[in-house]
């Protein structure tokens, strides 16, 4: 056993599991922050919603689209000079959050705004109907309507950026993705490999559980 | 109550304008059940959002009580809404919440007190039959459960005016009688405007006042509903009630010889009396009936039929049955 895992230096693994989790947890909080206000703007300014607006949705469109067009290994190059300013470096975990913030809300704006679309438009007018502002109909009707697929969104959205997280080794940001790659991969420890892999997948699974879970408390259909 | 004045809606589409309401004048009266039918895409929807200003007319106005739906701010309009329930015909309940945080909702928008709200839910759970109910979800009622439901909140915060948009078009015909004799009740005993929308005559017949007949957005027809509905004079309301009837079962070429047609229309108590066979003796007369129907319009009986006179004075039969309040018209 010990000498299958010679290489493994396991205070290192628990030090990049800790950073993949704190990378993880840090982006996907400000992604959903960001993510849902952008997925309401995309949804409101639709063609015959209720805020239609074509300018700002085309604006909003193209913006989304730039950035989901760009492949994440490039948005993290790129945002190098950006992150320092935001978060005064680009190391490690707090250097990482930036990109994968950018990287992701757009992404989970998308699936957000599908959500939002999923809900039936005699609902936004019922609510109309009772005398509800455009607020009060997003926050009260809208939102709590499409909760199930705002939640299964999240879920997609945190494990792409669990992957994300891997690639943002190549930055100097640590992680169980970043150890992978540098022992495992470029040095051809395949127990490193195996053992970051594994603790990625039950991530990803534990993810996946979680937010199955949380979907089917909130469906009520 | 509720007034139209040449309220005219038009929509851009790539294939041009299309007009769904072309100068529509209408004057709904407090405490009545106004129906208004035509056949789909005759502007019905159309009409009955533009009372709430779901649907902002291009021209013309709107009145609700004293005040100019057509003329208010936002922030106006969202208070006028208030006292403007409406159902719907898949009743668009918040699948995410209970039945009595459904019913509630309304109440929540307007920000009353939790107290209140409280207590106005369940006093309306308990009038419509849905306490039971109250914890449940959406998903779990029947369509007329949900209906209820809807009608509750409609009900919430205390509308002078109900606007029913093809509210029992996705019922089974038992659940519509049941949902129509609550609107019915309602009707009589909160003294509630009701204005309703529908393709189903049968709809009109069972609960309105008055109904207007459109097509094309247009008013082609309007009147109480027992005349509109026994003397009809458009030709689409004509065929709206031939449809809802199974068709005109009278067939002219199967008269007997000779015969004088006529038909003959009774209302109230004098349908089920003997009028026509007293007449038939008094002045000597024979009669065979053609076709016909004796039912009742909104709980008032009446009798409609087509008999042809034979063997003895017809022209004196008619004059009698005239006096007698019996309308005849000539059939061609």
């Amino acid at each position: 056993m010990t000498e299958f895992f010679a290489n493994v230096d396991w205070p290192e693994i628990v030090r990049a599991t800790r950073d993949t989790l704190l990378m993880l947890g840090g982006s996907m909080a400000l992604t959903v922050l960001f993510g849902i206000p952008l997925g309401v703007l995309l949804y409101l300014s639709g063609k015959g919603r209720l805020a239609a607006n074509p300018v700002l949705n085309g604006l909003l469109s193209l913006i989304v689209n730039i950035l989901r067009s760009v492949p994440f290994i490039i948005l993290l190059i790129v945002m190098l000079p950006v992150t320092v300013i935001l978060v005064g470096t680009s190391l490690g975990v707090a250097g990482a959050i930036p990109p994968l913030v950018v990287g992701a809300a757009p992404f989970y704006a998308r699936l957000v705004e599908t959500a939002l679309r999923e809900v039936d438009k005699g609902v936004v007018e019922a609510t109309q109907a009772m005398g509800g502002s455009t607020f009060q109909i997003v926050t009260r009707a809208l939102l709590p309507e499409a909760m199930p697929g705002i939640i299964a969104g999240a879920t997609v959205t945190a494990i792409a950026l669990v992957s994300y997280t891997a690639m943002a080794g190549v930055v100097g940001a640590g992680g169980l993705g970043d150890l992978a790659v540098r022992f495992g991969y470029q040095r051809f420890q395949t127990d490193v490999m195996v053992v970051t892999v594994v603790l990625l997948l039950v991530l990803v699974q534990i993810l996946q559980m979680f937010g199955d879970a949380l979907v089917a408390r909130v469906s009520h259909r | 109550m509720i007034r139209l004045e040449g309220v005219t809606k038009r929509y851009r589409s790539a294939a041009g304008e299309r007009v769904a309401l072309d100068a529509v004048d209408l004057t709904v009266g407090q405490g009545q059940v106004f129906g208004v039918v035509g056949r789909s895409g005759a502007g019905k929807s159309t009409l009955i959002r533009t009372i709430n200003r779901l649907e902002t007319p291009n021209a013309g106005r709107v009145f609700v009580g004293d005040q100019e739906i057509t003329a208010l701010k936002p922030a106006e309009l969202r208070a006028a809404r208030r006292r403007i329930g409406m159902i719907f015909q898949h009743f668009n309940l918040l699948n995410a919440k209970t039945i009595e945080e459904n019913v509630a909702f309304p109440l929540r928008l307007e920000g009353r007190p939790d107290a209140e709200v409280r207590a106005r839910t369940a006093e309306l759970l308990a009038r419509l039959g849905l306490a039971e109910h109250a914890k449940k979800h959406p998903a779990q009622l029947s369509g007329g459960q949900k209906q209820r439901v809807g009608i509750a909140r409609a009900l919430a915060c205390g509308p002078e005016v109900l606007l029913c948009d093809e509210a029992t078009s996705a019922l089974d015909p038992e659940t519509t009688d049941e949902i129509l004799s609550l609107l019915d009740e309602l009707n009589r005993e909160l003294g509630l405007t009701i204005v309703l929308i529908t393709h189903q005559m049968e709809v009109v017949r069972r609960v309105c006042d008055r109904v207007a007949v459109l097509k094309d957005g247009r008013v082609v027809e309007e009147g109480a509903t027992a005349d509109v509905f026994l003397h009809p004079k458009s030709p689409v309301t004509k065929a709206m009630l031939a449809e809802g009837e199974g068709g005109e079962t009278f067939d002219a070429s199967l008269a007997p010889a000779g015969g004088r047609l006529a038909r003959l229309t009774f209302r109230g108590p004098a349908t089920y009396e003997p009028e026509l066979s007293r007449v038939a003796r008094s002045v000597g007369v024979d009669y065979s009936i053609l076709s016909g129907r004796i039912s009742r319009i909104r709980g008032e009986p009446y009798g409609q039929m087509v008999v042809a006179f034979t063997g003895g004075d017809a022209e004196a039969a008619v004059a009698r049955l005239s006096e007698r309040g019996v309308v005849v018209e000539a059939v061609s």
